[in-house]
């Protein structure tokens, strides 16, 4: 029905159900001939796509919306079918920078609002004794490990942009980083904190899912003209990928062997099955912690690409000072995010998940209010 | 103002033989403030330390996403990067991704001065990437030569075979599986390591 599809993806472990999808020839029984191509950046990933040396991607949920306003970079219009994770990203810290957390925290170590206020008077002391700030790596400046840290820390009073310094780092880079004192935390996904935690270098702080009850993290994602042109093969693509998310959640431990291969994410398959049984060592004194919402690959409707994550998503490149606020540019980061693509390919009604982002601060999130949401909250780079 | 004269270029790779070609290159066209940068680590704060006007990256290096957050103005950031090109300059995005490189543009170049800087990192490096592959053919024949010189080795010494012999069998068993010698010689080499 259509040529050969070349797909770009990043070694991480929410790349699993494009990657089952190929290994488990899924995409093959759905007459696809498709490649997928190991990339070392998300700017690679962005270009490629953008220029159609690749067909579709495994990409940062804001990178999509990010390309389709045309921030940042070059006006490409992108659509997400389907979502190949919800949450799945931790927030890992030095052991120096937990000792002074925990020794400030008042109230339990897993409510972010307890650690966000301890944060703040880590950082208030710092200053105070004329210390660097604390540096904290993400992985691109449009990705959710940017906004998630920015949201958790502001609510407690932590200015994002005065009070410490956020830098992207390449994953690969991060557990480096940390090692050699470059930065003090770092939000990423799986598996760099787990490897962090088993160098006996890092403490994993928060599973983002802490901080947001549901997160929209990576998405398959297409230039809207080749989906245009391609509608069938895109149908086809997204049901391969539905199966495999569900092939996942029944099979942790042939899912991380898949996964595994040196070609594809390269790391031990404990780690990985680790990170799929939601059950990581958080310290490296042996703690385990469990979270049946540490990562979604094929569960709880995780896979159904919803709207108000765009939202949100947009909202905070408006809270950041990434882009000014208007409903035009709401409209088109909403009409990224395609369910009724998701829908009609796996011939299902829609059902729009209830309780959507659920963050741990501020006021319940609504789509058509984004300026109730940036009014919200004291810090912020907007303006009105 | 210096960029008015030489802009300063810093040049991002590991690879120090394609960043020599290219600071080469650069240099014969006339641009004399090159600097090649190798350490990865603390990327950012030597950069902002050369304080350069054009930034060379090569594709293959994950340290692209650190440059990427140039393009925000904010206190990190002294000088942010213009976009990289305009909407209508598509084609040179596409020549310089196919070419496996890509230059970030900070804020102030004039756009006209920018184009032979961008046209000259494409032919380098595809320059490079021919070198490359001729250099990975020679070491994939050299390689093949030698499997096929053990494997002629094992089939004269188990089937008594002149050296003339076992490469015709080897030649035409290729032929018939329609695989290159080379994989053939490798199967018998694997074989006969299962088999000792």
């Amino acid at each position: 029905m259509t040529g050969p599809i070349r797909i770009g993806f990043i070694p991480l472990a929410d790349a699993a159900a494009l990657i089952v999808a190929v290994d488990k020839g899924y995409t093959a029984a759905e007459g696809l001939d498709v490649t997928l191509v190991r990339e070392v950046s998300w700017s690679n990933v962005r270009d490629k796509l953008n220029i159609g040396l690749f067909d579709a991607a495994h990409l940062l949920a804001p990178v999509a919306i990010a390309s389709s306003l045309g921030i940042g970079h070059v006006k490409v219009p992108i659509v997400a079918p389907f979502a190949l994770g919800v949450n799945g990203n931790a927030i890992t810290v030095t052991p120096a920078l937990h000792a002074a957390i925990m020794a400030k925290l008042e109230g339990d170590r897993f409510d972010p609002m307890a650690t966000a206020l301890a944060l703040a008077r880590v950082v208030a002391e710092r200053r105070k004794a004329g210390a660097e700030p604390l540096t904290f790596g993400m992985t691109f400046p449009f990705s959710t490990h940017n906004y998630q840290l920015r949201f958790w820390m502001a609510a407690g009073g932590v200015d994002p942009d005065e009070d410490v310094r956020l830098v992207v780092l390449p994953p690969p880079y991060m557990v480096d980083s940390i090692a050699n004192g470059h930065v003090d935390a770092f939000c990423v996904g799986a598996p760099w904190n787990s490897i962090a935690v088993d160098l006996g270098i890092g403490h994993i702080l928060h599973f983002v899912s802490d901080v947001l009850v549901r997160a929209a993290e990576k998405v398959l994602a297409a230039r809207q003209s080749w989906a245009d042109k391609h509608p069938d093969a895109l149908a086809a693509l997204v049901r391969a990928c539905a199966r495999a998310a569900d092939f996942i959640e029944q099979n942790h431990a042939e899912a991380a062997r898949i996964l595994a291969q040196p070609e594809r994410i390269g790391v031990d398959a404990e780690v990985l099955q680790r990170t799929l049984d939601g059950r990581l060592k958080i310290s490296p004194d042996g703690t385990f912690r469990e979270s049946s919402r540490y990562l979604l690959i094929g569960r709880d409707g995780a896979v159904r690409p919803e709207k108000i994550q765009a939202a949100w998503l947009y909202a905070q490149m408006v809270r950041w000072g990434q882009t000014p606020l208007s409903s035009e540019a709401l409209g088109t980061a909403m009409g990224v995010f395609r369910p009724d693509i998701y829908d009609a390919a796996l011939g299902v009604a829609g059902q729009t998940q209830e309780g959507a982002i659920g963050a741990f601060a501020g006021p319940a999130f609504a789509a058509d209010d984004v300026m109730g949401h940036l009014r919200a909250f004291k810090i912020g780079r907007w303006k009105a | 103002m210096s960029a008015e004269q030489s802009p300063k270029i810093v040049i991002v790779d590991e690879s120090p033989i394609r960043a020599a070609i290219l600071e080469e290159g650069l240099r014969e066209a006339g641009f004399t403030g090159v600097v090649h940068v190798r350490e990865m680590q603390g990327l950012l704060t030597r950069i902002y330390a050369l304080d350069p006007d054009v930034i060379v990256i090569d594709l293959e290096n994950p340290s692209r996403d650190v440059l990427e957050q140039m393009f925000q103005v904010s206190r990190a950031v002294r000088r942010p990067i213009a976009m990289f090109v305009d909407q209508s300059d598509a084609a040179s995005i596409q020549a310089s991704v196919e070419a496996g490189v890509s230059a970030y543009i900070v804020d102030g170049l004039k756009k006209e001065r920018i184009k032979p800087i961008l046209d000259l990192c494409i032919s380098r490096f595809n320059a490079f990437s021919k070198l490359q592959d001729e250099l990975d053919r020679a070491k994939s024949a050299l390689e093949d030569r030698k499997v096929i010189d053990r494997a002629k080795g094992i089939l004269m010494k188990m089937k008594g075979f002149t050296e003339e012999e076992a490469y015709v069998l080897l030649r035409s068993t290729a032929m018939r599986e329609k695989k290159k010698i080379g994989e053939i010689a490798q199967s018998i080499l694997t074989a006969s390591e299962m088999l000792k």
